[in-house]
């Protein structure tokens, strides 16, 4: 399948606002990663090599002299665990684009830009363009914006006070209620959402994502039945 | 403007790490044929990592997040646009918050 404009301009027009979104969280990410002593450069390289938003606030947040580096890397990486399920799912709606662009693609798989991706994938398969049309400008947004955070320091407004702080939760839920298929879904959502309670309650951390999706994905797998067509 | 070696080294570690969860979900697909009980626990990941992304978020934070995550819910019911739905769900929670404070 060959790289398309139209694909380009679809991926834009539903990224846009999501990159509306990105800029101001990068810039407080910024401005508390220059709390921490991060110079510019140094929140630019971060926001641009991790480039996982949850995970950069907790980080920061762990951020003390001496560096336990292993101790916050490990702690990033439980976070970012959800990738996984991620990647394995949008995978399956890739086939119609060169395998080599695969591992390059798997970077920029933000929360965001994956919901923006089943979302698309659920009426037609992914295009090389409509991928790079949704996930990169998404990108630069979020390591540029990171920059000018740290560059200006505190001069915003608390996210909280005009709401951006919800506007994550708000996306997901209009995408998730995309992916309703009767009442089994409604048994897949929630087992996971009351395990992520159990998880949250009870383990400290962000494992209550990746418990409370696999506890979903379970029964999902446990309700199936053989004699069934899914495919 | 310099780059410290110890946040360098940090920065470069957490870069690994998140990528390795990105690359490990292809990886992990590579040459499997998903069919049967296999698909229909795939299809559930969208909605079931969704929701347990959500929930702390809007049913563990406070009164005017559970609210407003039921005004978005009715929202995306309706069929409004993404973009929309994604206002109501902001302008609920700025109006909720001034109520439950």
């Amino acid at each position: 399948m060959s790289f398309k404009a139209s694909d380009l301009r679809a991926g834009v027009s539903d990224s846009w606002a999501v990159c509306l979104a990105y800029a101001p969280i990068a810039m407080l990410w910024g401005t508390l990663a220059a709390t921490k002593g991060f110079s510019p450069l140094e929140a630019i390289l971060m926001s641009a090599l991790v480039y996982a938003g949850a995970s950069q606030f907790v980080a920061i947040q762990m951020w003390v002299e001496p560096l336990p580096i292993l101790l916050v890397v490990f702690t990033i990486f439980v976070i970012n665990l959800r990738h996984v399920l991620y990647a394995a799912s949008i995978s399956r709606h890739m086939g119609g684009i060169a395998r080599w662009w695969h591992p390059l693609l798997m970077h920029v798989l933000t929360d965001e830009a994956w919901a923006l991706l089943e979302r698309r994938a659920l009426a037609q398969p992914l295009t090389l363009g409509y991928y790079i049309g949704v996930a990169v400008p998404l990108w630069p947004t979020w390591f540029l914006f990171s920059a000018l955070g740290a560059l200006l320091g505190s001069v915003l407004p608390d996210p909280a006070l005009i709401g951006l702080d919800f506007a994550f939760a708000a996306m997901f839920i209009a995408i998730l209620a995309g992916f309703w298929k009767g009442p089994r879904t409604g048994m897949v959502i929630i087992t996971s959402a009351a395990v992520a309670v159990m998880a949250k309650t009870f383990l400290s951390g962000a494992w209550y994502i990746v418990i409370g999706g696999l506890a979903g994905v379970a029964v999902a797998a446990l309700m199936y039945q053989e004699t069934e067509n899914v495919d | 403007m310099s780059i410290d070696l110890t946040t360098l080294l940090a920065i470069l570690g957490m870069g690994l790490a998140t990528y390795a969860s990105r690359l490990s979900g292809l990886l992990l697909m590579r040459g499997v044929v998903v069919k049967g009980r296999m698909k229909a626990a795939l299809d559930a990941v969208p909605p079931a990592v969704l929701m347990a992304v959500i929930t702390p978020m809007v049913f563990m934070t406070g009164t005017a997040e559970a609210l407003a995550g039921i005004v978005t819910a009715l929202s995306a019911y309706l069929k409004l646009p993404l973009l929309v739905t994604i206002l109501v769900g902001i302008g609920s929670v700025v109006g909720l918050r001034m109520v439950f404070t």
